[in-house]
């Protein structure tokens, strides 16, 4: 019985509502604009990894090592464009 | 006749009527050829519906041909117009336009179809697979390519040429500045074609990942193969980013919003930055494959294994990844403070790095190596050298405080042609009579090949070192003309001059494919190189199914160690293959994507509506469609083997 008993997705599942509880808790606490986004795009980003990794099964098949190197490489490119572009046009840009 | 007034020429001259009525007559007479050779059907059933990847490798590379003879055209009246000071051959504006076009059309239209076409004819060769993964999606590829590239060339007869550079930068190239329908060309053409080139890296990841003969690991694919790989990998990374900033251009110019305007909240730069996160990777995407092309000519003809190959492969996941890391250094000048260009600059000069590993990797593969001076190999070996000083200018130009000085001159415009021409353009070219009898089963003439070459190497340095020169002068780039008193005259006629003998060495290459058509035997065989990679186990040309039997691979270079080491590549029996239909929705969907861009450059609401109708209906049509492919027996393969003197079996 205890093999049939999907016992990580369903801790997943806990977790993925733990993590929605405490983003939701960024609307009913008052906190700072860059508290609340920190709180935002970290839940958002450990969210994303979970539901990857345990409910679309990345991990499962033949394919795993593929799968993360894609997803990785996707995620530093992404990373870079993003924070290269800020650093470009607006932290390090002088007029 | 209001609504014909749209389609006028911007700014004509003798020059562009005189085009205007060549292209009239050519475009008649492939007509009547046609008709009266009575080749329209072959031409419909054989080539234009087509899903066999080599005869649309073929075609990419015929048109990236034509296209290069387009961009050249347009080089030789850059050179023709500065070879003398104050010069009025061409006017300011006409000048911008052919640069532009230079520009877009040489890297575009010219060097990445080249290389998608080698990929396209080579690639499942060396996995020992039957086709790409998706044949009917590279079909619509290559169409949409083609399409693209014939809006963009149809810009200066109707209504405009593009003028803002290759680039494109707002606000130079907003309605303001640029007043005529030429940026909407760079917009539609560049959108349509890119579509296509999206759809070929999905294509060929695919292919690559999961059509490999059986034993052939990753690491123990050719290196074109992988260089392959990387290219497509970084294709769907940076190629999204073109898409949406050209649509952002779009929008901005078309619609009235203000993405790339200098005010009410928009940020012209931005452009600059979208534009230059795609065309950093871009120059990768051009080179990596290069960088293959000559793995596989350098091994072959020193007959050596490839020195260092597992450092080779990991050097280029390196560039792959670093690419994507550099684009600022194409505008260090644009405002950011030292902190932000000295990060920028240390990524660049890293990226030397693995570069100069895979220098080292081809010197130490000829090292000691029983090196033949054929036509590709003379193209590799002239590479190393003349690619090591386009890298070292490179560098000069990456160390942001000294690129305040050479921004912007002609010393930039050396660097990025030393890099392309002998990386890029030789590559090509070696790639293309090296694997020319793969394709038609015959040989380039060594002879006039060896001619082609001195010309295009001699003439290379003639026009592009005395830019070094002029450019630490001061000469800026993209400048219709310059007084005596500048001195940069007679260094721009041996440019010139320089630009002719390589005009002259692409004549000489066509005149050898007609010459070689003419005269070279037919019976060279089915290994005419001695090479070392699986394409060449099968037949010259290549049958239709590829193999005959799939070939079972222990190495990177299967063909060598069945010739050498006793290796059976094909131990089966024949068994029937299957092989997908050909389709004329490709093409179709190709003319109604040239209809739909036409349309919305010059705000025809209705041909935009009618055409977009249209290609969705070409997908429902797709969808619903049932095509299960057909056979080939046995014992018409057994036939086709015997034409071809047995399989080696």
């Amino acid at each position: 019985m205890k093999e049939l008993f999907p016992m990580k997705q369903v801790n997943g599942f806990i977790f993925s509502l733990l993590l929605t509880v405490i983003a939701l808790s960024v609307y009913f606490l008052d906190m700072s604009f860059s508290v609340a986004m920190t709180i935002l795009l970290v839940t958002a980003f450990i969210q994303a990894g979970v539901q990857l990794i345990l409910f679309m099964h990345a991990g499962e098949s033949e394919d795993k090592s593929s799968i993360y190197t894609t997803t990785f490489y996707a995620i530093s490119i992404a990373l870079f464009t993003v924070f290269g572009s800020l650093l470009a046009m607006i932290w390090g840009y002088m007029f | 006749m209001e609504f014909f007034e749209r389609f006028a020429i911007y700014h004509p001259s003798p020059l562009i009527y005189a085009s205007m009525v060549a292209i009239g007559l050519v475009s008649i007479a492939i007509v009547v050829g046609i008709t009266y050779f009575k080749k329209w059907g072959y031409l419909w059933n054989e080539w234009l519906t087509t899903v066999d990847h080599k005869k649309i490798g073929i075609m990419y590379i015929i048109s990236a041909l034509l296209m290069l003879f387009r961009g050249g055209a347009d080089a030789i009246m850059m050179r023709l117009q500065t070879a003398v000071p104050d010069n009025s051959f061409l006017d300011a504006q006409h000048y911008n336009e052919v640069f532009t076009t230079h520009g877009v059309v040489m890297i575009m239209f010219m060097a990445m179809p080249f290389i998608i076409g080698l990929m396209n004819f080579i690639v499942p060769l060396q996995i020992g697979a039957r086709d790409v993964a998706f044949p009917r999606l590279n079909a619509i590829s290559f169409w949409l390519f083609f399409f693209g590239a014939m809006l963009f060339n149809v810009s200066f007869v109707i209504g405009g040429s593009p003028d803002a550079g290759w680039t494109n930068y707002y606000p130079l190239a907003s309605n303001e500045f640029s007043p005529s329908v030429g940026v909407n060309y760079y917009n539609w053409a560049l959108q349509i074609s890119g579509i296509g080139t999206l759809m070929t890296g999905i294509n060929f990841i695919a292919t690559i990942l999961k059509m490999r003969a059986p034993g052939m690991k990753l690491m123990k694919m050719p290196m074109f193969t992988w260089a392959s790989l990387l290219t497509n990998v970084i294709i769907v990374f940076a190629f999204p980013v073109l898409t949406i900033a050209l649509l952002m251009g779009t929008f901005d110019r078309q619609f009235g919003t203000n993405f790339f305007t200098s005010m009410n909240g928009g940020m012209d730069m931005m452009w600059a930055n979208l534009f230059w996160i795609w065309g950093h990777p871009e120059v990768y995407i051009l080179i990596l494959p290069a960088f293959g092309i000559y793995s596989e000519i350098i091994s072959t003809f020193s007959e050596r294994n490839l020195y260092g190959y597992k450092s080779m492969v990991w050097s280029m996941v390196l560039i792959s990844l670093f690419s994507f890391t550099v684009w600022l250094h194409h505008f260090f000048t644009m405002g950011q403070n030292a902190f932000t260009n000295s990060i920028f600059s240390i990524t660049t000069i890293a990226i030397a790095i693995p570069t100069g590993i895979k220098i080292f990797n081809w010197l130490l593969t000829m090292w000691k190596g029983k090196i033949r001076f054929t036509v590709p190999m003379l193209y590799s070996i002239a590479f190393i050298p003349l690619f090591t000083i386009g890298g070292a200018t490179g560098v000069m130009l990456g160390i942001a405080s000294a690129d305040y000085q050479y921004h912007n001159t002609m010393f930039l415009v050396a660097h990025f042609h030393n890099v392309i021409i002998p990386g890029v353009v030789f590559a090509v070219l070696a790639g293309f009579t090296y694997w020319w009898p793969k394709m038609f089963g015959f040989m380039l003439n060594e002879k006039i090949g060896k001619w082609a070459f001195w010309f295009l190497t001699i003439g290379f340095c003639l026009a592009f070192f005395p830019m070094y020169v002029t450019g630490l002068d001061g000469q800026a780039r993209r400048m219709y003309t310059y007084s005596e008193a500048t001195g940069f005259g007679p260094l721009n006629m041996l440019s010139f001059f320089g630009a002719g003998l390589m005009a002259i060495a692409f004549a000489l290459i066509v005149y050898n494919v007609y010459y070689s058509f003419r005269h070279s035997p037919r019976n060279v065989g089915d290994d005419p190189w001695n090479a070392r990679s699986l394409e060449w186990a099968t037949h010259n040309p290549v049958p239709e199914y590829n193999f005959a039997v799939t070939p079972e691979v222990k190495s990177s270079q299967a063909f060598w160690d069945q010739k050498k080491h006793g290796h059976k590549l094909f131990d089966k029996e024949y068994e029937e293959i299957h092989m997908p239909n050909k389709s004329g929705v490709p093409f179709i969907m190709g003319v109604l994507f040239s209809i739909f861009g036409f349309s919305f450059i010059f705000a025809i609401w209705i041909g935009v509506i009618l055409s977009a109708i249209g290609i969705f209906a070409c997908m429902i049509h797709r969808t619903f469609e049932q095509v299960h492919g057909f056979h080939i027996s046995v014992k018409e393969i057994k036939e086709t083997e015997e034409k071809f003197g047995g399989a080696d079996k």
